[in-house]
């Protein structure tokens, strides 16, 4: 690992400004990932700026919703009394995350912000690899792609973005608050994440010296139930190869009055169902008619031979998940 | 070099470290508490967990620069040979290891589990504990030492 100087911010303002200073230097919160990549060498800043000191770790919570402090360690969310009376899916997607420490460490801004598991972008020796070597290839399209993307994907690049918490929030509509020097605006998630068009190596919408500064969860629409789903080659520690959450409205005669639904493990972001999403509007709890509005969202979808698993594991995980988040199962 | 002062298992350390330090290597190779293992230096394993702050921790993941003002307690700060920890004790009554390589960073996640409160049934204890991997699968008898050392808890 090439050395780094260090930078401790002791606001966001001076945390900005010391990034500002340098397009060399990076933000580090928990450091869960970042210390990864270094180590790696796939990464290499030339300073990091320690931003855990900016006192942006509260979790609030008000009639409109909750607002996630940056800071805020994946443990402390998912410990929040008033989180786990509101948002069980996204308590559920925090704590089937990483492990115990690992989530004592994990900040929910950088969780949202940590790179692909992509075995080619991770490599130890570097391989072709348009995210990490713009321009070098995409070694996965034509080699080991059993976790890549479904959808969103092209020729440059089908990577998937590894966040459980994201796929919650973005069922939970969550929007993300960040901050520069000119100033603060906020993002939804499919503004922050970048889909890879020919440019994979620009994975979201923040500026350099930009920082997260909360995430903002509205309040779920009254009456509505929520589940997150997370399908796994392991029990526990371990990474979604599919994901869903959903947000559910259920009226008295067992007919879903309003969906919302997302995937993980199948995008370069979470991926709402929009189609499906459309489609389940009045129709009854039942396996059979919710597969058939699940299915609406995959005729986008496309595989490679080595993942084409994944278009029939992405529609059962859905439909499990819209059937137990209303109780039908 | 950047001077740093350590706090470890309740005594203050002066020392002069790199950046890129890890909490880890500042344990090992600079204050000679080789009790934290390295297994994975990547977050992959547990073998380098401690307690920041009374919380468990990968040590591979924590620059050290990092945790000037913090309590950092390692293996080698909750127990000795003639007055072990009670996890150690369960540990040891159990026969919770074969090769002993992951054994402190089990203690150490063990010790934070149970003050949690994560030991509800034999499965809670497996999902708290699965950041903790066991190359010789002494996952049984680990399981059964945290059941132990948390029923003497809550008594
Ligand atoms: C073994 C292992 C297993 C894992 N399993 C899972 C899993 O199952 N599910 C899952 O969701 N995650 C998993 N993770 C990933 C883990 O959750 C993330 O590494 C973690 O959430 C990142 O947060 P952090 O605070 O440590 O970020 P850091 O590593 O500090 O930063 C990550 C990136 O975000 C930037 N950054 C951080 N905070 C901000 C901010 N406020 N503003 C702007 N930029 C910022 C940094 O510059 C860096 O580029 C796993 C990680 C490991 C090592
Ligand atoms: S050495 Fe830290 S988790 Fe493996
Ligand atoms: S006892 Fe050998 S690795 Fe656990």
């Amino acid at each position: 690992m090439r050395d780094f100087d260090y930078v401790r911010a002791t606001g966001s303002d001076h945390a900005i400004e010391a990034l500002a200073a340098r397009p060399g230097a990076r933000p580090v919160a928990g450091g869960t990932d970042l210390l990864t990549l270094l180590k790696d060498g796939i990464e290499a800043p030339e300073a990091l700026v320690d931003i855990t000191g900016t006192g942006l770790g509260a979790v609030e919570h008000g009639p409109d919703g909750l607002t996630l402090g940056a800071l805020a360690t994946l443990s402390r969310v998912a410990a929040d009394p008033a989180v786990r009376a509101s948002h069980p899916l996204l308590v559920q997607a925090v704590e089937s995350a990483a492990s115990p420490q690992l989530r004592n460490m994990a900040t929910i801004g950088g969780n949202l912000l940590q790179r692909t598991r992509c075995p080619y972008f991770r490599a130890e020796t570097a391989l072709p690899c348009n995210r990490r070597t713009p321009g070098s290839g995409c070694s996965a399209v034509d080699g080991e792609h059993r976790a890549a993307a479904i959808f969103g994907w092209t020729g440059h690049c089908v990577a998937t973005h590894p966040s459980d918490p994201a796929v919650a929030l973005s069922a939970a509509d969550a929007r993300v608050r960040v901050r520069s020097a000119g100033g603060e605006r906020t993002l939804a998630l499919d503004e922050l994440l970048r889909l890879p068009g020919d440019t994979p190596d620009r994975e979201t919408a923040l500026d350099h010296a930009e920082l997260i500064t909360a995430v903002e969860v509205p309040a779920l629409p009254a009456g509505s139930r929520s589940c997150y789903l997370k399908v796994r080659e392991r029990a526990s520690y371990e990474f979604a190869l599919v994901s869903c959450a959903v947000v559910l409205g259920v009226d008295g005669r067992k007919r879903i009055s309003q969906a919302r639904i997302a995937l993980g493990g199948v995008a370069a972001r979470p991926w709402r169902l929009v189609e499906a999403e459309r489609a389940l509007v009045g129709v009854e709890l039942t396996a059979v008619p919710v597969r058939a509005a699940v299915e609406r969202s995959f005729a986008a979808a496309e595989a490679l031979p080595g993942n084409a698993f994944k278009v029939e594991v992405g529609i059962r995980t859905a439909v499990r998940a819209v059937l137990t988040a209303g109780g039908a199962r | 070099m950047i001077p740093l002062v350590l706090r470890v298992n309740g005594r203050e350390h002066r020392i002069e470290v790199e950046a890129r330090v890890t909490l880890l290597d500042a344990l090992r190779d600079v204050l000679h508490l080789t009790g934290t293992k390295k297994g994975c230096d990547r977050g992959e394993c547990g073998a380098c967990t401690v307690h920041v702050d009374g919380e468990r921790i990968n040590s591979c993941l924590a620059l050290a620069v990092m945790q000037e003002g913090r309590e950092v307690t390692t293996v080698e700060g909750v127990g000795t040979v003639g007055a072990p920890h009670p996890v150690q004790a369960a540990f040891v009554a159990r026969d919770a290891l074969q090769c002993g390589y992951c054994t402190p960073g089990q203690v150490m996640s063990a010790i934070a589990c149970v003050r949690e409160g994560h030991t509800g049934s034999d499965d809670e204890i497996r999902e708290w504990m699965s950041g903790n991997l066991c190359r010789c699968a002494a996952y049984e008898q680990i399981v059964a030492a945290v059941r132990d050392a948390a029923e003497a808890h809550r008594a």
